[in-house]
Parts: structure tokens; C-alpha cells; sequence
């Protein structure tokens, strides 16, 4: 692996990086949080979108490793005064750096850094496209909350997950997309019909069975309801529901949350309460949102590791 | 390349490991706060073993006093190798300050790893003593740093190749020796 550009990775990839970040969890527990894996090496976080978790997630996951983590955001850096993408990430490799991690609006950012920059890159979130470490930090807090102690190794066969909101524009969603089902999980998307992927031929969504109710697959008892951030004010002028309607049709409200069994309740955050959920089902036992916030750390220190520790071609 | 020669067979690594066992009491003066802590793949399961005649020895439970200690993120040699996978660290409850740890491995060589070892422990607590034990000596240390209780003394060449084979792991218990060519985990350590 040279870059972390997408979630679509081989099931033993994803095994083998969740299985890291497992022993990256164990750091949480100690007192002392410092390895000295990346000594020596500097990340800089270019983030041109806003982004507390997550930048702070791999300015964390870096530091507890020993690299150096520069913060780098796009107000107040020179991309506001008009530098190019091109120039800005050249700029910052002209530094010496050994990896960076970037955030953008625009979709293919990420990819076209790592085309022009020469060293490691890993997507942090691009426009609607991916964003692949919110994908295997998911994918790492459900196999826990399945497999527990147990987990390393494990997959997510048969896991069925339901991922509800809105799926055209999430690049949460996509990223889980490639990646839940790579491990063998069956997802289902859902949402309101203005927010689920084009259909392709075959009738499938992203290659994966959508649904309009929600109340319909929830009477399917799923292991886990993934809960997408909505942000209907991005949807001015489109055929989007109002908020009265996606509460209505779409929300895990406290009736549904009643229906749902022992489901798992994830959101990558940050959570409109009252929105995409209500404030009972976000406090309730089976929310793994903290967990998710956790496991970032893990996962992000397994990314980081697996990138930036060798430098030698055989690994890349 | 000549096939590999049988330098240990499982009767001998059993009463190696017996022998090591009362070793590690007899310098302790006895089993009070012992911790036993063995190094990932191989070593892990040699420290299990050395717990469970502990155990047999003393009548004293053991189990709670064994772990493992992953060494992968403290390794000196991780940029110029390819990306290495890492084990988990299992930590006894009680952890490790003030107790007499003693890290078991495989195959003591250049010494890299104990170094290591020595450097993921003292993130992890203070430990009293740090005492260490091998199953196989094969000489050719890179660093000052010996081993207190030795199953076999092997004295080998560099580009032979020592393979410690455990039921756990490979189905047999041997020690073999073989000139150059063969890879495996066991000789790298």
C-alpha cells in the first residue's frame, strides 16, 4: 500500500489493517501513549475543508506514534490567497515531509496530490467521494462490538448493516460501501428516493439493494443502522423532503428505536440530534458513537504505520 | 543448500525448558513476583510453557502471571524493511512495576530484539528486574546483552539459518540448523 486513496481494498487488506489497529487499541489502556514507530517522520495534516474529529483524530494518531504532525488549513494558508492544489502540495513536499493528509471539497483531490507529490498521501475526506478511514473505523467498531475481545482476524460475514441518509452525497456512505461488503457484510442502503445513488442496470445502488422505508428494513432486525449526517440545507432547490418529512420517514426516532432490537447505532458524526436521530437513541447503550470516535485513533495509527514506517519498495 | 539438521527434538526442548524453569526460581529465591513475558510468535508460547511447570513446580497459579510483549513498534530496523505486522501485548492484570519480569524468546542472536523488548517494557511500567530467557543461543550479538537461563548454546554462522518449530505453531517440537537460503520467522529474531 503506497497511499490510502479509497476504501476499495482486497478482504485480506482490510483484515490485516483492522487486525493492526486492534494492537494500536491497546494503547488507550496505558498511561503512557507514545510509541516510537514513526520517529523522525513528519505528517502534515493539509485540510481544506473544516474538520475537528478528524484532523485532530490523525494529529493523535500521529503523535502517539512519535511523527511529527504539522496542521495545515485551507483558510489562512496561501490556497486563500489562490495557490494551486498542484503548488500548495508541492510547496509542502518541498519541505521534506514523509506523508500527507488531505482533506478537500473537490472529489479526486487526494488522488491527483499523490499523482504529483511522490509520497505517501491519505485521503481524509474528498468532496463526495470517499473518505476510507471513517469507513475501516466503522468497520473496526462493529467487528468489535460483534467479535469483542475476539475480533483479531475476523471478518464481518453476514453482518447486515443498514446504512440510512443520504447516500448520493455521502462520501461516508460510498467508502462503506466498497468496504463493509469486501468483508462480507450484506448493507442495504436507505434513504428518500432524492437520496439514493442512480440505479445501475441491474437495479442495484453502488452494487447494493436500496430501500425507501426504513420502518421495513428495520422489521428486518439488522446488526447495525449507520446513520448518516444530513445536511438538508445543502439540498436548497433539489426534490429533498424537509426536515418534518425526513424525521417522519427516516429518523431513528424513539418509536423506531423501540422496533430495533439489539441493533448497533452508529453515526460518523457530528449528530443533529433530533434529526437523523433522537436524543435517547444517540445516548442509548447500543450507540457505538464514542466507540467510532475511538476506534479513529486505532485505525488512523495503523494507517499512518502501514504507509510512512518502511521505506522500502517491497512494502509499498 | 543442505536439508536441515535435527539439533533439538521435542524429549530435549521438554527438559530444557523444565531446567529452565527451576533456574529462573532458584535466581528469584523463590516465585514471589515473578511476571513471565514472552516475545511474539515463538516466545509467546514458550513463556506459557515455562508458566504452566511454574505452576507444576511451585502449586502456585501461574496463569495470571504470564503474558505476551509485542515488540513490532519498537524495532530498530522498521524503515529499511518491509512494513512489518505487529502481535497483540497481553499485560498481566496486576501489570509489571515492581515485579521481576522475565522476557522469554526463541533465538537469541544479534540481540536487536531484546533491546527492543527492553524499551516496549519500560513504556509499559517499572519492572524490579528484567531477567531474560532463550531457548537457543546462536551467538553473533550486535549489542551488549546476554541471556540468563539458555536452553541450548548453538554455535552457528551467520548465513546458517536456525528454525525453532513449537506444537502450537508448526504441529512438532524441534531445533534444526541449515545453511543459507531458507527463510523463516524463528531465524530473523
Amino acid at each position: 500500500m503506497k497511499h490510502l486513496l479509497t476504501a476499495a481494498m482486497p478482504r485480506d487488506e482490510a483484515i490485516a489493517l483492522l487486525d493492526l489497529a486492534e494492537d494500536m487499541h491497546q494503547i488507550q489502556d496505558r498511561e503512557l501513549k507514545k510509541l516510537p514507530a514513526l520517529r523522525g517522520r513528519t505528517v502534515v495534516n493539509l485540510f481544506f475543508e473544516d474538520s475537528t474529529r478528524t484532523r485532530s483524530s490523525f494529529e493523535i494518531a500521529g503523535k502517539w506514534l512519535s511523527a511529527d504532525v504539522i496542521n495545515v488549513s485551507g483558510k489562512g494558508s496561501s490556497a486563500s490567497k489562490g495557490e494551486s492544489l498542484r503548488d500548495t502540495g508541492l510547496t509542502i513536499a518541498a519541505m521534506g515531509v514523509d506523508g500527507v493528509v488531505v482533506r478537500s471539497g473537490a472529489s479526486g483531490a487526494p488522488a491527483l496530490l499523490a499523482e504529483w507529490i511522490g509520497r505517501p498521501v491519505i485521503n481524509a475526506g474528498d468532496g463526495t467521494h470517499e473518505h476510507p478511514t471513517q469507513a475501516l473505523l466503522d468497520a473496526f467498531a462493529l467487528r468489535r462490538r460483534i467479535h469483542g475481545d475476539a475480533a483479531r482476524g475476523r471478518a464481518l460475514d453476514g453482518v447486515r448493516v443498514a446504512i440510512v441518509g443520504d447516500i448520493a452525497h455521502s462520501r461516508v456512505a460510498r467508502s462503506n460501501a466498497l468496504l463493509l461488503p469486501a468483508l462480507g457484510a450484506e448493507v442495504t442502503l436507505v434513504g428518500p428516493a432524492a437520496f439514493l445513488p442512480v440505479p445501475a442496470a441491474d437495479g442495484t445502488r453502488l452494487g447494493l439493494r436500496a430501500e425507501t422505508s426504513l420502518d421495513a428494513v428495520i422489521d428486518e432486525q439488522p446488526d447495525a443502522l449507520m446513520l448518516l449526517r444530513v445536511q438538508l440545507e445543502r439540498q436548497a432547490g433539489k426534490v429533498a423532503p424537509s426536515a418534518g418529512e425526513y424525521i417522519t420517514g427516516w429518523s431513528l426516532t424513539d418509536e423506531r428505536l423501540a422496533r430495533l432490537g439489539g441493533a448497533a447505532i452508529m453515526h460518523p458524526g457530528p449528530m443533529n440530534r433530533g434529526l437523523e436521530l433522537s436524543s435517547r437513541a444517540a445516548d442509548a447503550d447500543a450507540s457505538t458513537v464514542l466507540a467510532q470516535v475511538t476506534a479513529g485513533v486505532s485505525v488512523r495509527m495503523a494507517v499512518l504505520y502501514s504507509l510512512l514506517a518502511s521505506t522500502t519498495e517491497a512494502s509499498r | 543448500m543442505t536439508a536441515p539438521r535435527t539439533v533439538l527434538g521435542p524429549d530435549e526442548i521438554a527438559r530444557a525448558l523444565t531446567r529452565i524453569a527451576h533456574e529462573i526460581l532458584e535466581a528469584n529465591q523463590g516465585p514471589d513476583d515473578l511476571v513471565l513475558l514472552g516475545i511474539p510468535t515463538r516466545g509467546a508460547h514458550l513463556a506459557q510453557r515455562l508458566a504452566d511447570r511454574l505452576t507444576g513446580i511451585t502449586g502456585i497459579d501461574f496463569s495470571a502471571r504470564v503474558g505476551a510483549l509485542d515488540v513490532t513498534m519498537h524495532r530498530d530496523d522498521l524503515r529499511g524493511r518491509p512494513t512489518r505486522a505487529s502481535q497483540p501485548t497481553r499485560i498481566p492484570a496486576d501489570g509489571i512495576d515492581d515485579r521481576v519480569v522475565v522476557l522469554v524468546d526463541d533465538v537469541l542472536y544479534s540481540g536487536r530484539t531484546i533491546r527492543a523488548a527492553l524499551d516496549a517494557l519500560a513504556d509499559l511500567g517499572r519492572p524490579r528486574a528484567v531477567r531474560l530467557a532463550v531457548l537457543v543461543d546462536r551467538g553473533h550479538r550486535e549489542l551488549p546483552i546476554r541471556a540468563d537461563s539458555v536452553g541450548k548454546n548453538l554455535p552457528s554462522a551467520r548465513t546458517e539459518h536456525v528454525s525453532i518449530l513449537l506444537e502450537e505453531v508448526d504441529g512438532r517440537d524441534a531445533v534444526t540448523i541449515e545453511s543459507a537460503g531458507a527463510t523463516g520467522e524463528a531465524g530473523a529474531a
